[in-house]
């Protein structure tokens, strides 16, 4: 079955009633993703959020939005553009929803400079699985009434509930251009600094900087390395070990493209190559997450904490029924 | 208790364990003195071992426990129990790695925030939280609340500093959540353990970031007429598109108080001043700077003065810094608001709080974070009037209202603790309370860290969320179709 409710309330007794149901249901917003963590066990309903959409706030002297989740990125800044504002995110899915970005905790080049959804991110507005709707946050930058909800449906993969409407602290919009070069790293500086190393060619390394008049955009900028067949894998370090995670990726014959700036970076690699480079990733005090789901690769190797994320899913999710067998299983 | 005192005395030693109930007396309140109770006991351990074997016997003798820093919560986050043991991490004061190259600093919870800018100073960082209690304030307390500062504003508040903890869980386990490195995999428990006022465990280890000293610092203050027109002027440097590292305001009974106190020289009659302070790039803060200085006088400032140097950009701060304070020179008692508007309300809640101060003849001064909207209004009363302290209660009660009503919080920063929890209410739906407090079910179960604070009902772990039964058929309504 597919759902595409137009309200929260709608989307909230749906969703109560696939619980009466015991249901399993999964979340989709424009379907970019929609491979990324491991195939739901289960599927009996897909809640399809495009309806969702529309820009409910945007108090532009208050720099801030509160959006529906179902509303494409683009959109959203293109409404904000009008007022000279963004919402810092550059995420490599432009086309995706804003539930859809939050869910999957994506992030671009700039996240040096403003961090990530979890930064950006000032409210939500839930359906729980069992169809309840609930608030958390609110819709002003400076906030500590509550358990900060928002942060934990960030990234959370749509396994918690479906996230209905988000609020977020905006940004102005500024004008930049791009520094480009070759050889060396150089030094953090700009909004942005990233590398595109591939295995087997130069390594290219570029800063995206303020004002105009530098150079355009490399193609490579804020893109993901993989293509069709490849895994897409996040790699994270330490910002002192990022160097030896690329020569380690670059032994391993794997593409690395990223964040110099943060040490998060994302690789091109094969199902044999996972346990080197994970093993590379973990030496630079960081993770190896394959993003793009391949079968028999184990997607995450060892999670901290992830008795304890067990405990949250079960309570938000008793029955196992929110794209169960997901993530955190 | 008695048992429990014998089994940590097993492990622990006896300076370790406070038993004397003198002793026992100065832990019974933290920086909210009207709350006061003698904890049952009160335990120091030395380490994060030390720390999950206290609280791990704490849950085996289903005994409450309480985590305290260095108990300067204005909410009564750190109020122990007297059934209860006080856990107070002020011996684990090390530094424990100073990773420049990493950007971060990895600290024992008893830290006090500026020690950790005092390491790394000498390498041009600092750590960008600054509390006004940063001087004694612990950075596990830090990130209990989600502690912020005057330079939150560009920087961000605790939460987006932290990058790695490792706690106690309230059945005694240690648990490492992230660490120097960005984005650690699965659901954010270090976003959902910060700010969550010691109600899901204790922070034994906290890794923050260290941000490189800004190039460039320029600080000014603008005296005006009055907060409408401040505010005005804290509403276009924003619509300019600049992000100062601060915009403080204080109103002229804040001015006053501090003026009896520390003699800051702010322009005299000033209705009220704005503090603007730009940091960054030498070229970005003169620019902008002077687009700072331009917008404060096209509002109607009637006198800017701009720091030629750090002291006199001290002196600039030591009249905000001084504020609260300050106060008990006006006034005998007076309460600490805390609360927050959308920065655009700022003129009409000004103008609101002060109607309310007119009908009720509570004096109020205003102290604030003006470019995140975060009030702090100090609400003056003299307790050795009857029922003043009440009356008091109720302005400051009503100011909360007033933030609430603009689509605002009932606090920005000093926590919910004991002291807002009946707030809570009416700033969120039992909806939103009851699915809040599902992940505390996910830490707590038993209910034995910090119980009493936050919420104002606990939820019973046990309860699964009631089901709504009855057909509604989805497909005939056509709201879905087969798949
Ligand atoms: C003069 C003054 C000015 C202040 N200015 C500011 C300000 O500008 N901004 C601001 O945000 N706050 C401010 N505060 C409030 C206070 O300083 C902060 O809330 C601070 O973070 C508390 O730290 P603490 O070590 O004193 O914590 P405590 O008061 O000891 O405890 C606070 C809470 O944290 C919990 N806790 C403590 N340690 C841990 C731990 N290791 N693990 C888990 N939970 C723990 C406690 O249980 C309690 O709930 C101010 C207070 C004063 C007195």
């Amino acid at each position: 079955m597919e759902a595409r409710p137009t309200s929260t309330a709608e989307a909230a007794s749906i969703l109560r009633e696939a619980a009466a149901k015991g249901w399993a249901v999964v979340v989709r917003g424009a379907g970019t993703k929609q491979s990324w963590g491991r195939p739901p066990r289960r599927c009996d309903l897909v809640l399809d959020t495009t309806g969702l959409t529309g820009v409910v706030e945007h108090a532009a002297g208050d720099l801030i939005a509160v959006v529906r989740a179902g509303t494409p990125l683009a959109e959203l800044q293109s409404t904000l553009g009008f007022a000279g504002q963004q919402l810092a995110l550059d995420s490599p899915f432009p086309n995706a929803t804003v539930g859809g970005t939050v869910a999957v905790n994506t992030s671009g080049p700039r996240r040096m400079t403003y961090g990530t959804v979890r930064d950006l991110i000032i409210g939500v507005t839930i359906v729980r699985p069992d169809g309840v709707i609930a608030r958390a946050g609110g819709k002003v930058v400076k906030n500590v009434a509550g358990y900060d909800l928002a942060k934990l449906m960030t990234g959370s993969h749509g396994t918690l509930g479906l996230i209905a409407e988000c609020a977020f602290r905006l940004h102005p919009r500024v004008e930049t251009s791009f520094v480009r070069k070759r050889g060396d790293f150089g030094t953090k500086a700009g909004l942005a600094w990233e590398i595109d190393a591939p295995a087997d060619g130069d390594w290219k390394v570029a800063w995206e900087m303020p004002g105009a008049g530098g150079d355009p955009k490399p193609e490579w900028w804020g893109r993901y390395p993989w293509r069709e067949g490849e895994l897409g894998v996040k790699l994270t370090a330490a910002l002192s070990k990022v160097r030896g995670l690329l020569a380690a990726a670059k032994r391993l014959g794997v593409s690395v493209r990223g964040s110099l700036g943060t040490g998060v970076l994302y690789a091109a690699a094969q199902p044999d190559q996972i346990g080197d480079l994970r093993a590379a990733a973990h030496e630079a005090g960081g993770h190896a997450v394959v993003l793009t789901y391949h079968e028999g690769v184990d997607l995450w190797g060892p999670v901290p904490g992830l008795d304890l994320m067990r405990r949250v899913k079960a309570q938000f999710d008793p029955d196992d029924r929110f794209a169960p067998g997901r993530f955190v299983v | 208790m008695k048992a429990l005192v014998e089994k940590l005395s097993g492990r622990l030693t006896k300076d370790q364990i406070i038993t004397d109930p003198v002793e026992l007396r100065t832990y019974e309140c933290d920086g909210l003195a009207q709350y006061r109770v003698s904890p049952g006991l009160v335990v120091l351990p030395h380490n994060a071992s030390e720390t999950a074997f206290v609280v791990k016997a704490c849950a085996e003798a289903g005994i409450p426990f309480v985590a305290r820093g260095s108990g300067t919560g204005l909410s009564g986050g750190a109020l122990p129990r007297r059934d209860g043991v006080l856990i107070v991490t002020a011996q684990m004061r090390s530094i424990v790695e100073l990773a420049i190259e990493d950007e971060r600093a990895v600290v024992q919870p008893g830290v006090i925030n500026l020690h950790v800018t005092r390491a790394a100073a000498a390498h041009g960082y600092y750590y960008a939280p600054d509390p006004s209690s940063q001087q004694i304030c612990s950075i596990g307390g830090n990130v209990a609340e989600n502690s912020g500062g005057a330079h939150c504003l560009k920087y961000g508040f605790t939460t987006n500093h932290v990058t790695g903890l490792e706690i106690v869980t309230p059945d005694g386990e240690l648990v490492r959540l992230g660490g120097k490195a960005l984005d650690p995999p699965g659901y954010d428990l270090i976003g959902t353990f910060v700010g969550s006022e010691g109600t899901l465990g204790i922070a034994t280890e906290v890794t923050v970031r260290l941000t490189p000293v800004p190039q460039a610092v320029s600080t000014l203050l603008a005296g005006f007429a009055s907060t409408d027109e401040a505010g005005a002027a804290t509403s276009a440097i924003i619509a300019a598109g600049i992000v100062p590292a601060a915009i403080e305001m204080m109103d002229a009974l804040a001015i006053e108080a501090a003026e009896a106190a520390v003699h800051c020289g702010y322009p005299a009659g000033a209705g009220a001043v704005l503090i603007v302070e730009l940091d960054g790039l030498i070229e970005a803060v003169e620019a902008e700077f002077a687009a700072v200085q331009r917008l404060c006088v096209d509002e109607g400032a009637f006198e800017i003065r701009v720091a030629a140097d750090d002291a006199e950009r001290a002196l600039i701060w030591k009249g905000r810094k001084s504020a609260f304070a300050a106060v008990g020179r006006i006034s005998p008692d007076y309460i600490v608001q805390d609360g927050v508007i959308p920065r655009t309300a700022l003129p009409e809640v000004l103008r609101r709080i002060d109607e309310l101060s007119q009908r009720t003849g509570v004096r109020v001064a205003n102290v604030f974070h003006a470019g995140d909207g975060n009030l702090h209004p100090l609400v003056l009363f003299d307790d050795s009037v009857p029922g003043q302290a009440a009356h008091a209660e109720e302005v400051s009660g009503a100011i909360l209202d007033l933030c609430i009503e603009h689509g605002g919080s009932i606090t920005g920063e000093h926590g919910v603790g004991v002291d807002k929890s009946r707030y809570m209410p009416r700033m969120f739906s039992d909806d939103d309370l009851d699915t809040m407090q599902m992940v505390r079910c996910a830490f707590d179960p038993a209910g034995l860290s910090n119980p009493g604070k936050v919420f104002p009902t606990p939820r019973l772990c046990g309860e699964v969320p009631g089901r709504h039964k009855g057909a509604h058929p989805l497909q005939e309504a056509g709201i879905a179709e087969v798949f």
